[in-house]
């Protein structure tokens, strides 16, 4: 009783905020949980590991400023590493295949970030950039990666030795559920102290410098988190596909995932869901049309046109109108 | 024979000429992006692509048009400049006053459509440009035998670099340039027309990287990709370099081809990767490139 009636109007708004985001949150693992009744479990996978690739990838750009051009790296790092191992020890169990690749990626995103961070804004996306066509390189030509052909026949497996995982809807819960703690970490990350300071090093290096933080820690760190989750997208992906490609180690694909990211809204938490779904599904819808070589030139101009006219992206867009017309 | 370290010498200067040719392109490159970065704070990420689209209209040119190489070597950079300046009056103006990002991933978007509309015309295989009949032929130097064409390459590439370097640096119409790209503001104040500066700069240097596809057109396969991979050894070039300097740029490009060269003698496998490697160390010790200010 006391309670209620020290609430402030600012705190009681809050309160109603965070209850309405939380029914949000509810609906949309609803809508998670019986997506696989309604449409192809393995679109619906493809879709999950892309957003959650493109939500780390936010986390970099959207709240601390980062324009990561070369976070294929982390994605096709935690590929190959999870695919190798599941695929040359019969005895590891899914869940610790991808844990591994996580790894993999985090320590690469360590040594890539430190150099990295180094330089700002235009540097430091080719500076990722670069790094990444190393790491390409790479791949092309590790004994264990099968170059040009890609890594394929990885096991599928049982997940904790008990669930089968080569069943679609077993497989798309497990996904589901890998999306949703990557989700989380990210939805914390944002929502904490140390999301504060990323987004005061976003709007005003230097006086977030000045204020006494340690910027370069900070933006150290969220790289890291960036690139694990990239990791631990592409992990998962290559479970779900018993295969690790070079397109995932690509430029390209550095490029995709900031599409995604731009089209769906940079710096809003379902932006880059929406804009992977989207992009995911415009992909598998124009390869099997006629359009289908035309993929690179639509996705061009989607680029082109996002940056011209909506650069708050569609999540982005449509929260702008919501808060002018429903205030 | 001469070894060099367990080397024959002719392989050694031949790798060695053959990473100075790749080197004179990375220089063309990184001087074009120099440029562009210099007025218009733009990474042109569809620099690659403009390269190759010179690269393809010569080729296109000859094929259909009967335009020889001369003519192209003149022809296809003014054209592809000019098309560079439109769409730095009816494109890039609009987001100048943005977030510089915006303009690296406008560019970006530009170049897949670039790049995506010419591989569904054209295909990915490469095609190849016959080497103009007055360029055939080479010289025997003694010591190795230098083709005619690839002589040209290196004496045309070094001539463009340093007469555009000459202009930047000791003209008033590269004052004004330098001017404008400390203070716009100011300049416009004094007279000068800095949006016409602005878009006659990016046209210039979308110009030289068409001037360097002709070059490269009877080198290396013609194919709509082959702007794209080049790209990002340029802008690890350009990093090492220190992107404000034209300077930086010139010597940078010509001394990673020579590098680039050298491995592919001793250690192959990590000539693709050399490159990156130079770049990581450069920036541990100097984060603003070689010849970059600490910004």
């Amino acid at each position: 009783m006391a309670i209620t009636q020290t609430l402030t109007p600012a705190m009681q708004r809050r309160r109603k905020a965070q209850r309405r985001r939380c029914a949000l949150y509810m609906v949309l693992i609803a809508i998670g949980l019986a997506a696989p009744f309604v449409a192809y479990p393995v679109f619906l996978m493809k879709v999950l590991c892309f957003a959650l690739f493109a939500c780390a990838f936010n986390l970099l750009l959207g709240f601390a400023g980062l324009l990561s051009f070369g976070h294929a790296a982390f994605l096709a790092t935690g590929g190959y590493v999870t695919g190798t191992l599941l695929a040359n020890h019969p005895g590891l169990t899914p869940e610790l295949g991808i844990l591994l690749g996580t790894v993999a990626a985090v320590v690469l995103g360590i040594l890539f970030g430190a150099l990295a961070i180094r330089r700002q804004g235009i540097y430091f996306a080719m500076v990722t950039l670069a790094l990444a066509q190393m790491v390409y390189f790479f791949f092309v030509q590790a004994p264990f990666t099968g170059g040009e052909d890609g890594l394929h026949g990885v096991p599928r497996g049982e997940l904790f030795g008990l669930i089968n995982l080569r069943d679609n809807l077993n497989m798309y819960y497990f996904v589901f559920a890998v999306f949703l703690i990557g989700f989380a970490i990210i939805q914390r990350t944002v929502h904490s102290p140390f999301g504060q300071v990323l987004k005061a090093i976003r709007e005003n290096e230097p006086r977030a410098l000045s204020l006494g933080y340690n910027v370069d820690a900070y933006k150290l760190v969220a790289f890291v988190i960036s690139a694990g989750l990239a990791g631990l997208a592409g992990a998962t992906k290559s479970v779900v596909f018993q295969l690790a490609s070079l397109t995932d180690a690509h430029w390209h694909m550095s490029g995709e995932v900031i599409l995604m990211t731009l089209l769906g809204g940079v710096g809003t938490l379902f932006g880059p869901l929406v804009g992977a779904g989207l992009v995911v599904g415009l992909q598998t819808q124009l390869a099997q049309s006629p359009l289908g070589n035309w993929v690179s030139v639509i996705l061009g101009a989607i680029f082109v046109i996002c940056v011209l006219s909506f650069r708050s992206g569609i999540v982005g867009e449509i929260g702008l109108i919501v808060r002018k017309n429903f205030k | 024979m001469t070894m060099i370290f367990g080397v024959p010498l002719a392989v050694f200067i031949g790798q060695l000429m053959l990473g100075l040719i790749n080197g004179a392109f990375y220089a063309l490159l990184s001087l074009g992006l120099a440029v562009i970065f210099g007025l218009l704070k733009i990474v042109n990420f569809a620099h690659g692509a403009q390269y190759m689209l010179g690269a393809v209209a010569a080729l296109l040119g000859l094929q259909y048009l009967g335009i020889n190489y001369w003519v192209a070597l003149l022809l296809v950079p003014l054209v592809i400049g000019g098309l560079g300046a439109l769409i730095e009056r009816l494109i890039l103006r609009r987001i100048a006053h943005l977030d510089h990002l915006y303009g690296l991933l406008l560019t970006f978007g530009l170049a897949l459509i670039f790049e995506g509309v010419l591989v569904n015309f054209l295909g990915v295989s490469g095609s190849s440009y016959p080497i103009p009949a007055s360029l055939q032929g080479g010289f025997q130097l003694g010591f190795m035998f230098l083709p005619t064409y690839r002589g040209w390459v290196l004496v045309a590439a070094l001539g463009v670099c340093l007469a555009t370097w000459f202009i930047i640096e000791r003209t008033r119409l590269g004052a004004y340039l330098r001017a404008g790209t400390e203070n716009p503001a100011l300049m416009q104040a004094f007279g000068v027309n800095v949006p016409q500066l602005i878009t006659l700069t990016y046209g210039f240097g979308v110009a030289l990287a068409a001037f360097a596809g002709v070059l490269a057109a009877p080198l290396y396969p013609v194919s709509p990709t082959m702007g794209s991979s080049l790209l990002i050894v340029v802008f690890a070039v350009v990093v090492i370099g220190g992107m404000g300097s034209i300077l930086g740029a010139i010597v940078t490009g010509l001394g990673m081809g020579l590098i680039e060269g050298l491995t592919k003698v001793y250690y192959p496998e990590a000539a693709n990767t050399v490159i990156f490697l130079v770049m990581v160390v450069v920036l541990m010790l100097r984060p603003a490139g070689l010849f970059g200010k600490e910004a």
